[in-house]
């Protein structure tokens, strides 16, 4: 009863030797081979493993910590850079000490462009769950009981999804920031903005996702649970006396499964830009905490004098995001064969 | 259909209503005012300033004289006066009688002007933004994906699709500050920043002229931000092709003998782009209010910009005009797709 049904196409297809067909391991063993054999998809996935692996490992990778100032080697460049950018030439600061140059305080860029994946990473891994857990609760309730309460749910999600996101996120993002910057010792908002301040501003742009991201997850949910509900094994399963809460988790969730996975991997890059923006329009996270978004920010003021410091970090942001867009476009390829290259 | 019409404005006048209630209460939620980066105010000027526009209501007063001010159309002899907070978005003489109509209010931090005036002079510079975009798009994103359906998992496809990929990846923020370095700074062929028309503007969105010194300013954004849109169009245009392709009508074009460039350009297009036309209206939308991570990149005097600066500067009339218009935007061209779903596909009936 546990077998998602899902892909009959996928089973018929390419029928894996020696594997009774109608197990549920065989399914994503299948889509796990298909997603290995997707070149692009493969190379994705290396790539965020090497991210994951720089982020955890940043102190050892790190030359000097992200917020190490020194300000004589302000805006200081390598040689190479100056080969890259000429430009540079005639009035850099040269100093070898620094792999791709320093910022304006003469914080190591490299530093902190290592530091600054794990901000990008959290996003990357957080989004999505914060994402799916208010979706799919929501949206599993609102197809589950169907009817009225379904009616209401979703008209509330069709306004929401009038309000423009990034506005939106704008104006929770500076609720946060000035409600509770400085608010008085021993008040929830006090704690909550020390919490804050402990995680480099990221905890705001959490929760701010949090409650603009979720809409789209609701939708999918209740979408997948409405054509799911009337399968005959869910009636069976009423049958035999299992309770809603049972059925819920046992039978509709895990064949419910692989459209969100797939719509939760396609939308990460966007997870990573939204902090990004936010960050980049000042809005993200605090200073000097390191994040992509706001150092191109930083760069782009200087892109006439010092190009480096603007688009290494552009360029890792840009890495991160095909590295995610590869694996997510593999895994939809992946989990539904049949639907390659219709969705988004 | 007109039925169906009515009832969906009638829904867009609840959301417009939800909407302004969510901005209001979260604007006023912030802490501050529209008057703290002023220096030294003695708390009476203070007071009397706060009077003149009226902050000093109860919020609810506040909240629901603003609506009535937008919403309710007057008609009244006296003529509209010249001062921000008399400032009529719709004005019509009728014989002795004076037709007012959506006050949007002053705008509290800059005193000479209005959220009328804001929307006058700077809403058609997004707007044309979001055109030129809208348009890079369409031209970047359909040629793409017929061109990945017809040669179906050979390497156009392949090119096409990783390009598409390349448009989502790579975001305005990166997208943005390179190709201003590029060509802005190192080849200096085009302006790094700003925006070639100046209000008045033509029917109230369009520049005066078309020439060089205009596009010349435009082709730098309009590329950014038309990019990623083209991935969405160029796979959804690929997907749609794909499936038409494979439709009984297109077997029988063939087997009668019809060439090929006919059948696609006939038969197959035709059909295939109806759903890429239905996303056209909500891209369009995201487009024009999407337009403000790109103003900043390239300092565009366009509505974004206003609007991140009224939320520092808690102005609140523009922070509430800016969300409602971009509201109504959205739900707008939501509608008018879904309308002109109908029309190109008699199969829809919306009852």
């Amino acid at each position: 009863m546990k077998t998602p049904t899902q892909f009959p196409a996928a089973l018929t297809e390419h029928p894996i030797p020696g594997e009774t067909p109608g197990k549920s391991r065989s399914l994503w063993q299948e889509a796990l081979q298909r997603l290995m054999r997707n070149r692009a998809a493969l190379t994705g996935g290396i790539i965020i493993i090497l991210l994951v692996l720089i982020a955890l490992f940043a102190d050892l990778i790190a030359p000097y910590t992200f917020e190490q100032q020194s300000l004589i080697n302000a805006n200081a460049v390598p040689t190479w850079v100056t080969r890259l950018f000429p430009s540079l030439k005639p009035y850099a600061v040269i100093n070898e000490q620094y792999p791709i140059g320093a910022d304006k305080l003469g914080r190591d860029l490299f530093s902190r462009i290592v530091y600054g994946t794990r901000i990008s990473l959290a996003m990357a891994f957080i989004g999505p769950i914060i994402s799916l857990i208010i979706g799919v609760v929501y949206g599993s309730i609102s197809g589950f009981f169907g009817g009225r309460v379904d009616n209401i749910m979703m008209r509330v999600v069709d306004v929401l999804y009038a309000f423009p996101g990034l506005l939106f996120i704008i104006l929770l993002m500076a609720f946060f920031r000035t409600t509770l910057a400085q608010p008085e010792e021993g008040t929830f908002a006090y704690y909550v903005g020390q919490l804050d301040a402990q995680f480099g501003g990221l905890l705001f742009i959490m929760i701010g996702i949090g409650l603009t991201g979720w809409e789209t997850q609701a939708r999918l949910t209740r979408g997948q649970i409405l054509s799911v509900r009337e399968k005959e094994y869910i009636e069976a399963a009423r049958c035999i006396g299992a309770s809603n809460l049972r059925i819920m988790f046992r039978h509709i969730l895990p064949n419910i499964l692989g459209p969100l996975i797939i719509l939760e991997t396609l939308s990460i890059p966007g997870y990573i830009y939204t902090e990004a923006f936010l960050s980049f329009i000042g809005l993200g996270v605090n200073p000097p905490t390191p994040s992509w978004g706001s150092m191109i920010s930083d760069g782009s003021r200087a892109l006439r004098a010092y190009p480096n410091q603007a688009l290494f970090p552009a360029l890792a942001l840009a890495i991160t995001m095909f590295a995610f867009n590869f694996l997510g476009d593999g895994l939809r390829d992946a989990l539904e064969p049949r639907l390659r290259g219709t969705q988004k | 259909m007109t039925n169906y019409i009515l009832r969906r404005l009638l829904y867009l006048l609840v959301v417009l209503f939800v909407v302004a209630g969510i901005t209001f209460t979260l604007m006023h939620a912030v802490p501050g005012g529209p008057f703290d980066n002023e220096k030294n105010l003695p708390p009476e000027i203070q007071a009397n300033k706060e009077k003149y526009y009226h902050l000093d209501d109860p919020l609810y007063v506040q909240f629901f004289s603003y609506l009535y001010e937008v919403t309710i159309p007057r008609i009244t002899t006296t003529p509209p006066t010249l001062q921000t907070s008399d400032d009529y978005l719709i004005t019509a003489k009728m014989g002795n009688y004076w037709f007012k109509w959506m006050n949007f209010g002053p705008s509290i931090t800059s005193r000479n002007r209005s959220v009328n005036d804001i929307f006058r002079e700077q809403l058609p510079v997004s707007f044309q933004l979001g055109i030129f975009a809208l348009m890079i798009a369409i031209a970047i994103g359909m040629p793409l994906g017929i061109m990945s359906a017809l040669n179906h998992n050979k390497w156009p496809d392949y090119v096409g699709m990783g390009v598409a990929i390349f448009g989502v990846s790579v975001p305005t923020i990166v997208l943005g500050p390179l190709l201003v370095w590029i060509f802005g700074v190192s080849l200096q062929w085009l302006p790094p920043s700003g925006w070639g028309a100046k209000p008045p503007f033509v029917l109230g969105l369009f520049p005066g002229t078309f020439d060089w010194e205009y596009f010349k300013y435009a082709i730098l954004p309009a590329f950014v931000l038309g990019l990623g849109s083209s991935a969405v169009i160029a796979r959804l245009t690929r997907a749609s092709m794909l499936q038409v392709v494979r439709e009984d009508y297109i077997r029988t074009a063939r087997a009668k003998g019809l060439h090929e460039r006919m059948v696609i350009m006939r038969h197959a297009l035709k059909n295939a782009l109806i759903p890429v036309i239905t996303v056209l209206g909500p891209l369009f939308a995201a487009l024009v209010t999407g337009t403000f991570v790109t103003e900043l990149v390239f300092s565009i005097p366009g509505l974004g910009r206003y609007f991140v600066n009224s939320i520092s500067n808690r102005d609140y009339t523009v922070i509430m005009g800016t969300v409602l218009l971009y509201a109504v935007f959205l739900v707008l061209s939501n509608l008018v797709v879904d309308i002109i779903y109908a029309v190109l596909d008699p199969r829809i009936r919306y009852s």
